[in-house]
């Protein structure tokens, strides 16, 4: 059974908000409508957005890191907002698991909100539906897009290549070698979501410096400058080095 | 979670008509009035008027009131829908009761005024179930996941109408007043039992979301320092109550004197001065209070999604 699902790789996450961009375009300008953008240059800028940025600071001063933290609905695997809505506008696709709203029945309730533990479905102020991260299905099915870009937006833009996107179910696709490889993990698990949208912890790159790859114990550098020179007759290495 | 005014007017109204139509039976079948007196037909009109306004008030809470009708689809797994099932069905049953009683129908019988009202008392039952369901089913809610959530709902509901229903019963049928004062005033105990109980629980409960799980770092030490936005969304406004903390504190003070010991008294004064006025009264301070409990119960319970929006940089 296929389940569509992002995989974003907190370690190389820059937090430059291309992701946040490229989805309120693309979702702005479509088949399913506008997204709220009210006061976008005024002093309360407020609006829809489908995927957000956030950053975090782990650790105690001096050894602190900040974590860019991209977050978009995760297409849970036991959706918490599939069940409780009352009009079955909030729907989980059976051929590639993608959790979606139909625009035309969603009344607007929010309990699909109150549902989700994550904060990922946000009302739109202004169509007064329930919107959420479609995972870019108008995207990823259009056949008059070239293969490459058959992408979510989001998964395009990211310049570090923090997003990743396929098949979970699938144990040889891009982002299950991904899991496996760098321990990719879900969030908030103490509530049973099993959110598809895996996250990819940071990494330390370690390299072991050993004092003898700095000086050599056998030939320390002040000899090295004084490499005898051989006679113009005697074989040399490179015409200047003793043989 | 921000308490919708919307919300909060559907549910205390709606439980004060449940618990007047359950007081009407109860009369009824403990044979305390004649079948087809004024208690009855303006006892039901006036149950049906609160469910009504309740009714009316749930659909300013919809960003899409006109597709309403779309609601009773996922009865199967949604307890909202189930209640919007229920709810007409038992509007429906109280609106027949009280036809029964105006129309001099046999009290008796498989038609009769009592089998209507038995229906309805099933159909109120499950409707305080639906209702309290809707609210204790959200497992990520700890404050509202508990069966004292449908508890506290259905007997707040059952105490303000028996309430309303003494009120009643002074202006209407003066004899039913001190049954009617002693079941509210049990049932006012009873809920401030439970409803202390639910208040206990709140108070020891430690969340099981913490900024570890959420972004799934494993230091101890984790802050927010950007939520990603200036401006406010639809997530700093629907999950948090927007009060300071003294005001939620206050309201918890104002709601415990206004819906147990105020009315209580002025129930024990109107009983003992004959006074109808301190009757109405009553149910009126009651219903102030619970307005109150209602917007408090929303706001004490914390969203886990707040964990991922707590500053603005």
């Amino acid at each position: 059974m296929t389940q569509l699902a992002l995989v974003i790789d907190l370690n190389v996450c820059v937090g430059c908000h291309a992701c946040v961009t490229s989805c309120k375009e693309w979702n702005t300008s479509g088949v399913a409508g506008f997204l709220s953008d009210d006061n976008p240059y005024g002093k309360d800028p407020t609006g829809t957005f489908l995927n957000r940025v956030q950053s975090f600071e782990v650790g105690e001063y001096p050894n602190t890191q900040t974590v860019h933290f991209p977050k978009s609905c995760l297409h849970c695997e036991d959706p918490p907002c599939v069940p409780v809505c009352p009009t079955g506008a909030s729907y989980k696709r059976a051929e590639d698991g993608i959790v979606l709203v139909d625009y035309d029945k969603c009344i607007g309730c929010k309990y699909c909100a109150w549902a989700c533990p994550y904060g990922v479905r946000e009302v739109d102020e202004h169509q007064k539906v329930m919107k959420k991260c479609t995972l870019c299905v108008d995207r990823i099915y259009d056949e008059l897009l070239p293969p490459a870009d058959r992408r979510p937006a989001c998964v395009m833009a990211c310049p570090t290549n923090a997003r990743l996107f396929g098949d979970i179910h699938d144990p040889q696709s891009e982002v299950s070698r991904a899991i496996r490889d760098a321990g990719g993990y879900q969030l908030m698990p103490e509530w049973g979501t099993h959110p598809a949208n895996h996250y990819l912890p940071r990494r330390k790159t370690e390299i072991k410096v050993r004092a003898e790859d700095l000086e050599r114990v056998d030939n320390p550098l002040k000899i090295d400058g004084r490499l005898p020179k051989p006679a113009l007759k005697d074989p040399s290495l490179d015409d200047v080095t003793s043989w | 979670m921000h308490p919708a005014w919307s919300v909060i007017l559907l549910t205390t109204l709606i439980g004060v008509g449940q618990g007047l139509f359950a007081a009407l039976v109860a009369v009824q079948a403990l044979e305390l009035v004649p079948p087809g007196a004024a208690f009855y037909r303006f006892g039901a009109a006036l149950a049906f008027a609160f469910l009504a306004a309740g009714l009316i008030a749930s659909f300013f809470h919809l960003g899409r009131p006109e597709r309403a009708w779309r609601t009773a689809a996922m009865w199967r797994t949604s307890w909202l829908s189930r209640e919007v099932v229920v709810l007409p069905a038992f509007m429906a049953c109280v609106v027949a009761y009280g036809l029964g009683h105006a129309l001099g129908w046999p009290a008796s019988g498989p038609l009769g005024t009592l089998a209507i009202g038995t229906l309805g008392i099933v159909l109120c039952a499950a409707l305080f179930v639906c209702t309290g369901m809707i609210y204790a089913c959200l497992r990520f809610l700890q404050e509202w996941h508990s069966p004292l959530t449908i508890v506290n709902y259905a007997l707040f509901g059952c105490a303000s109408g028996l309430m309303l229903a003494t009120g009643f019963a002074a202006l209407v049928e003066p004899a039913l007043v001190r049954p009617l004062a002693a079941w509210a005033a049990g049932l006012t105990l009873a809920v401030l039992a439970t409803r202390t109980a639910s208040l206990v629980r709140n108070a020891r409960l430690k969340p099981k979301s913490t900024l570890q799980t959420a972004i799934g770092v494993k230091h101890p030490r984790i802050v927010q320092t950007s939520q990603g936005f200036m401006g406010g969304s639809f997530n700093t406004r629907e999950f948090f109550h927007g009060a300071p903390q003294g005001l939620v504190r206050s309201i918890r003070w104002t709601f415990l004197v206004a819906v147990f010991p105020v009315p209580l008294a002025l129930l024990a004064a109107g009983l003992a001065w004959q006074a109808p006025v301190l009757l109405v009264a009553a149910f009126l301070v009651q219903y102030g209070g619970l307005l109150a409990e209602r917007w408090f119960f929303f706001a004490q319970a914390n969203h886990p999604q707040n964990l991922y929006y707590q500053r603005i940089s």
